[in-house]
């Protein structure tokens, strides 16, 4: 694993066996997600940029596992509003914990960290580049529902031009044959560079205009992401699309009975309410499963996986 | 370097030392600047805008009694990959070397995402060559990439 220690930075270096055996280690905390494994440990989660639902998340592994929590949420109400370096405030933590987990607005601050940190780092997002507990938890989902990651028909909705949970989960996902499908609004493909990586790569891909009945028909995994109003240069243009990308109830008729549709959350209006109910949704358990595959990561980056 | 056109000699001949050539006009103070030249007390000399069959034109500099070592022959490829170092011994050439890509380039390149942490930090900046032949570097904390023709050197 290119990891520095036990950090976890990106995905980069896991190969096809890290990353199932990862999720194999997930599913076991699944079937018995309380035990007191980190008895004695202390966990600092640093969180330079709020991500309420990603730092309640890992708390929620470390309590369960009978570990202890330090940290802050808001960098605002720490030194680093005063001008401290983020090396003098992972020198200070690393003093104290014997893990951190960070996510920071800055991009590499999580590299950086692990560089300068005695302790290992978790990267819990920093910025618009890697967010790799995010990507595990998405491949642990589309594991326990279709039972493989092998060959299977992936449909990426919405934003695919700054959406770092598309991009992560293309590279994640070349071990495994799938077949991308790229949905998008036009200011808002899949940039070029990441069609080449799937060349390079032999990840076969096709790309659409339409998001309908049809075009869906064939999905194993239809992976919805948000069309944020602020990343149009072209307001006009987002006034046509932004409901063009709606998933919605009837779209689902044709679907084939394994097909899951998830969702990084937070959702606004991209997958219609009554879409909650039907058989197909999924979103929300896969959000549960970033407990026990974070339950995972952490044990992994204290060495304490078998 | 013994030259009998004297319209080409623009400067003078050189005992011992090193001639950078064929460096773009526009990037000969980078050069000084990565060598450290400012800090070398042996003489230099200087050329610029000099006419080239290879180039439109090119920069010339002479540095008596100095010899470069690779790591600082491999900086000067991130900005101009085409130049040739002329190593001289008693006015002889007696090794050109072409410069080569080297695999990471660090302390040199200022990473032009203005969200990465190079930018924020008192940290030494780190890319890796990942395009040798068409001179691509990415960054290797936020993994922006950069070509050769847009970097800003720190």
């Amino acid at each position: 694993m290119d990891q520095t220690g036990r950090s976890l930075i990106s995905l980069e270096g896991l190969d096809r066996e890290d990353i199932l055996w990862l999720l194999g280690h997930a599913a076991q905390f699944e079937a018995n997600p309380n035990r007191k494994i980190l008895d004695g440990k202390i966990v600092a989660t640093l969180f330079f940029e709020p991500s309420t639902r990603t730092r309640l998340s890992f708390e929620t592994a470390v309590n369960r596992l009978g570990g202890r929590v330090i940290g802050f949420s808001d960098a605002a109400t720490t030194s680093s509003s005063k001008g401290e370096t983020l090396k003098d405030t992972i020198m200070m933590v690393s003093n104290y914990a014997d893990l951190i987990i960070m996510r920071h607005y800055l991009e590499g601050a999580a590299r950086y960290a692990s560089e300068v940190s005695p302790v290992p780092i978790i990267n819990a997002g920093d910025g618009a580049n890697q967010h790799p507990s995010q990507t595990m938890l998405d491949l642990y989902s589309m594991l326990k529902t279709q039972g493989s990651l092998d060959d299977l028909n992936i449909y990426l909705v919405g934003d695919l031009k700054y959406g770092r949970t598309v991009h992560s989960m293309l590279t994640a996902m070349r071990f495994f044959n799938p077949k991308f499908h790229f949905i998008s609004p036009d200011e808002l493909k899949m940039p070029d560079e990441y069609k080449e990586y799937c060349r390079k790569h032999n990840i076969s891909f096709e790309e659409h205009s339409r998001f309908d009945e049809e075009t869906i028909a064939d999905a194993d995994i239809l992976y919805m992401t948000r069309v944020q109003r602020e990343r149009f240069t072209d307001l006009m243009e987002y006034e046509r699309v932004k409901d063009m990308f709606i998933l919605k109830n009837d779209m689902l008729r044709s679907a084939k009975p394994n097909l899951k549709i998830l969702h990084p959350l937070p959702r606004v209006n991209e997958i219609a309410q009554d879409v909650d109910s039907n058989e197909h949704a999924y979103y929300f358990q896969q959000a549960k499963n970033g407990l026990y595959v974070r339950e995972a990561l952490i044990c992994n980056a204290l060495n304490l996986l078998k | 370097m013994e030259k009998t056109g004297k319209s080409e000699l623009l400067v003078a001949a050189l005992q011992n030392g090193t001639v950078i050539d064929h460096i773009p006009s526009d990037k000969v103070f980078d050069v000084v600047n990565l060598l450290g030249l400012t800090n070398i007390d042996t003489p230099i000399t200087i050329g610029s805008n000099l006419s080239s069959r290879k180039m439109k034109s090119k920069g010339i500099i002479k540095i008596a009694d100095r010899y470069f070592t690779e790591e600082e022959c491999g900086k000067l490829s991130v900005i101009a990959p085409n130049i040739v170092l002329n190593i001289i011994r008693d006015y002889e050439v007696i090794e050109k070397k072409m410069i080569a890509m080297p695999d990471e380039v660090r302390g040199i390149v200022k990473c032009g995402n203005p969200k990465c942490i190079t930018n924020h930090e008192p940290m030494q900046t780190i890319f890796d060559v990942v395009d040798k032949e068409n001179g691509t570097l990415r960054c290797r904390y936020c993994n922006k990439d950069v070509h050769k023709d847009n970097i800003k050197l720190l």
